[in-house]
């Protein structure tokens, strides 16, 4: 435990010392749905309907701008060679990353999301229910994308491949996370979308961290 | 005591080596000298367990090394060609990181210590990327000191060490020898250490 606390704060220390790189994916995201409300001009109601999917595309590409810097830098400098040398579980240390990941690329994203609705005239309601899926569907774009980042580990055009990679993975998400701000609008329940959502994440913890460790003891072999 | 029985490597289409055997029993130090590309690198990693042999296996005590891994880890320090530490971090905070992540107690005291002690007085708050190579080498010098590990790895720890930094460097070996630690390394430089093995590959 003491371990994946260490890990956490060294991650989320780096990225202190780096601020740049976390603020580029945040601004993506911020300008991208900025853009969308200047160029489809003021129909509200138009807005208010293409909001959900806007605003999750625009998350699920921000997510992949860090996911590069999960591992590379380590792999880059041979730290990560001294993670695997250390004497904790390879599976704790990764999960250590991918939460410290969420932290600096989702976390902002939930917080931020009520801001970028109101550009949308979304209304409460549906703020929350955004908020919601976000919360649980963000962890999820996190722990599949540390997938791709570790097995890319070391190609060359890395980035591209893992985006094409792990986009299609991350469909559900999309899906059922945009579905949901959707049904809320017109008034259908959204318990069904919420479940589903918490069954990727439960899904997704339960086997990610395995695969990922996985694909990175096989990376620097 | 590590043993290796019958090691093989190949990498590609080429045999590095093949039935390698040797055995290193506490207080001992093992030199492996070689032309580039001989294997060196890749026999030091098969030790550590980060490869796998494609034959053979590396014993530690009695038990093979895959058996449990993370037993043979808090006895072992590997240091490659690659340092490890992170360039944003000062130097006593890559410290205290792999302290902590090796499950080793170090106070700030004894981690300022260990960095004085090669050099880095005034040094220890500047992250890494304002040090130069020998010094970075140092602050891996400090982290042997501190890790408390029986066994050490190391590949080419006299690389951009001055003359200075290469003797204090032999006298951390010789103490670790000292303290019945096993010492691994390889060096293209002559190294004179007391109760020293030559592998040439």
């Amino acid at each position: 435990m003491n371990a994946l606390l260490t890990i956490i704060h060294r991650d989320l220390l780096l990225v202190m010392r780096r601020k740049s790189e976390v603020l580029t994916a945040l601004f993506f995201f911020i300008v991208v749905t900025s853009l969308f409300p200047l160029g489809i001009g003021a129909d509200a109601a138009l807005l208010r309907k293409i909001a959900p999917g806007v605003i999750w595309v625009a998350a699920l590409l921000s997510t992949l701008l860090g996911l590069q810097r999960m591992f590379a830098g380590d792999y880059a400098d041979g730290a990560l060679e001294q993670l695997a040398l250390a004497p904790q579980s390879m599976v704790l240390l990764v999960t250590g990353k991918i939460i410290a990941h969420w932290i600096v690329c989702g976390l902002p994203l939930v917080l931020l999301a009520p801001l970028i609705g109101i550009q949308f005239d979304l209304d409460a309601s549906s703020l929350y229910v955004l908020m919601g899926t976000l919360l649980l569907g963000t962890p999820v774009l996190s722990l599949l994308g540390s997938i791709g980042a570790a097995l890319t580990l070391g190609v060359r055009g890395s980035s591209v491949l893992m985006s094409l990679l792990i986009l299609p993975l991350y469909i559900p998400v999309l899906i059922f996370g945009a579905g949901a701000v959707y049904a809320n609008s017109v008034g259908l329940d959204i318990s069904g979308h919420f479940s589903l959502l918490g069954a990727l994440l439960i899904l997704a913890l339960a086997f990610v961290p395995w695969v990922s460790s996985a694909a990175v003891k096989i990376a620097i072999e | 005591m590590l043993e290796a029985r019958g090691l093989t490597c190949v990498r590609g289409e080429k045999q590095l080596f093949e039935g390698l055997n040797l055995r290193l029993s506490s207080g001992g130090c093992l030199h492996v000298r070689g032309e580039n590309g001989v294997g060196k690198t890749s026999l030091l990693r098969l030790l550590t367990g980060l490869a796998k042999p494609d034959a053979g296996q590396v014993m530690w005590g009695s038990q093979n090394i895959s058996k449990d891994p993370l037993g043979y880890h808090r006895d072992l320090l590997f240091l490659g060609h690659r340092d490890g530490l992170k360039e944003d971090l000062t130097a006593l905070e890559n410290l205290q990181m792999y302290a902590a992540l090796d499950a080793v107690s170090l106070t700030q005291e004894k981690a300022l210590a260990a960095l004085w002690r090669f050099g880095l007085r005034g040094r220890e708050h500047l992250p890494v990327n304002c040090l130069s190579a020998g010094q970075k080498r140092r602050v891996l010098m400090a982290r042997m000191l501190t890790r408390q590990a029986a066994l050490w790895i190391l590949d080419e720890p006299f690389n951009a060490l001055d003359v200075n930094a290469v003797h204090e460097l032999k006298n951390l070996i010789a103490e670790q020898l000292q303290h019945g630690g096993l010492v691994v390394m390889t060096s293209h430089q002559e190294v004179s250490i007391p109760n020293m093995q030559v592998l040439d590959l």
